[in-house]
């Protein structure tokens, strides 16, 4: 039922909002160091999908193991302790708190994990560097462009060395340039420090910066390179 | 592309080789598909022919004999021509997609598997051609961002099409 190695597996699940079903038997799965695209049309299911993965909804039924441990078996404060120990998160727009400047932002999984300060910023700025943004450190999300915001939320997901980041549109609000030069660089970073990459899309230029694709549609996940 | 314009463009910075003119092209513009010796020499001579370019030498160096070819005025005219003049944009209006999807509508196959399969199918070339961009030089990622702008494209209508199957198949419907 869970594929062999693989780091985070859902399977079957089902997720009704009122009547409408928003997830009708998925099944997913992501291995370390793998970016996989789930990609779809609007309202077919995939951020839902994404969100279970993350636990930060729980679905009606089916299972989501990750690092061989039950989602659903565990406590609520258990699971928001996994999702700042070992998940990262990228989001469309919107994620950077205004008023901490980039290098603080980028440090805040840190600090939150009970790092020191200096040795928060210091790792911060490393990440800052890889991404490119080093030289942002002092200023304010406001102060910044979009792709540079981008590129902080990315450097951010990824300094508190997490196994899985979980990316929903975070190239949507982005022209095509930038947009693919966050691609290329969380996709770089991400493969390089093994961490497996949840990329939702409806993108397919984005998506194409991934190893596999899987489409959710009516709410249902299907991995068409692996079923053919 | 017209071979014969692209080799005439190329002579204009100076008299080459066939195969010189073969090796710069293959390097700048034939990555994906290479030129034969013959479609260089065959296209030189009839470039000859029409007096666009004129020998500009023999060189034999104990092998065989090496012609030497320069642009003529009348081939500096004619490339300037070309670059000037629009390339007519494609319509793509017959489709072998399009007709596959009908095709299946009306035999009652599964037009969203086949609109499916289509799907990963360019996902996977996509993915090629990121790579590829990812690792090349300016040219490559430009030569690379050209397709990927096309088979993306198509995926839009792959997907619009998903979307209006039911529609469709009430149109196609005998």
């Amino acid at each position: 039922m869970i594929p062999e190695g693989s780091l985070l597996a859902a399977h079957d699940l089902r997720k009704t909002y009122g009547s409408t079903p928003a997830l009708d038997g998925a099944s997913f799965s992501v291995h370390p160091g793998e970016v996989v695209a789930v990609m779809g049309p609007s309202g077919s299911g995939k951020s839902t999908l994404l969100h279970c993965l993350a636990g930060i909804i729980t679905p009606d039924s089916g299972t989501i193991t990750y690092a061989g441990r039950e989602l659903s078996a565990m406590s609520d404060a258990e699971r928001s302790a996994l999702r700042r120990s070992d998940f990262g998160f990228v989001f469309q727009f919107g994620q950077l708190v205004p008023e901490l400047t980039c290098v603080e932002n980028v440090a805040l999984p840190l600090r939150l994990n009970g790092v020191k300060r200096r040795a928060a910023e210091r790792t911060a700025l490393e990440w800052m560097e890889r991404l490119e943004v080093d030289d942002l450190g002092a200023k304010r999300p406001g102060e910044v462009s979009g792709g540079q915001g981008q590129r902080v939320a990315v450097a951010r997901a990824l300094a508190g060395s997490p196994k899985v980041i979980f990316a929903d549109e975070p190239t949507g609000a982005l022209d095509s340039l930038n947009g693919e030069r966050v691609m290329e660089l969380l996709t770089e970073a991400a493969r390089s420090a093994n961490v497996a990459v949840v990329l939702v899309t409806h993108e397919a230029r984005v998506a194409a910066y991934s190893d596999r694709d899987v489409t959710v549609r009516d709410g249902r996940a299907r991995d068409l390179e692996h079923s053919v | 592309m017209s071979i014969g314009h692209t080799l005439l463009g190329l002579l204009e910075s100076g008299p080459r080789h066939g195969y010189d003119l073969k090796r710069t092209f293959d390097e700048k513009f034939g990555q994906d598909r290479p030129l034969h010796y013959g479609q260089v020499y065959s296209t030189m001579s009839r470039l000859l022919k029409n007096g666009l370019v004129e020998v500009d030498g023999v060189e034999s160096e104990g092998g065989p004999e090496r012609k030497r070819y320069a642009i003529t005025d009348a081939g500096i005219t004619d490339v300037s021509q070309w670059l000037a003049q629009p390339e007519k944009p494609e319509p793509y209006l017959q489709s072998t997609l399009y007709t596959k999807v009908v095709l299946a509508l009306l035999t009652d196959r599964s037009a969203a598997d086949l609109l499916d399969t289509q799907r990963s199918a360019h996902l996977r070339m996509m993915r090629i051609l990121t790579d590829r961009k990812r690792k090349g030089d300016l040219a490559d990622q430009l030569i690379c961002d050209h397709a990927l702008f096309h088979l993306e494209a198509d995926l839009r209508w792959l997907e619009l099409t998903a979307a209006r199957l039911d529609q469709l198949a009430k149109v196609v419907a005998p």
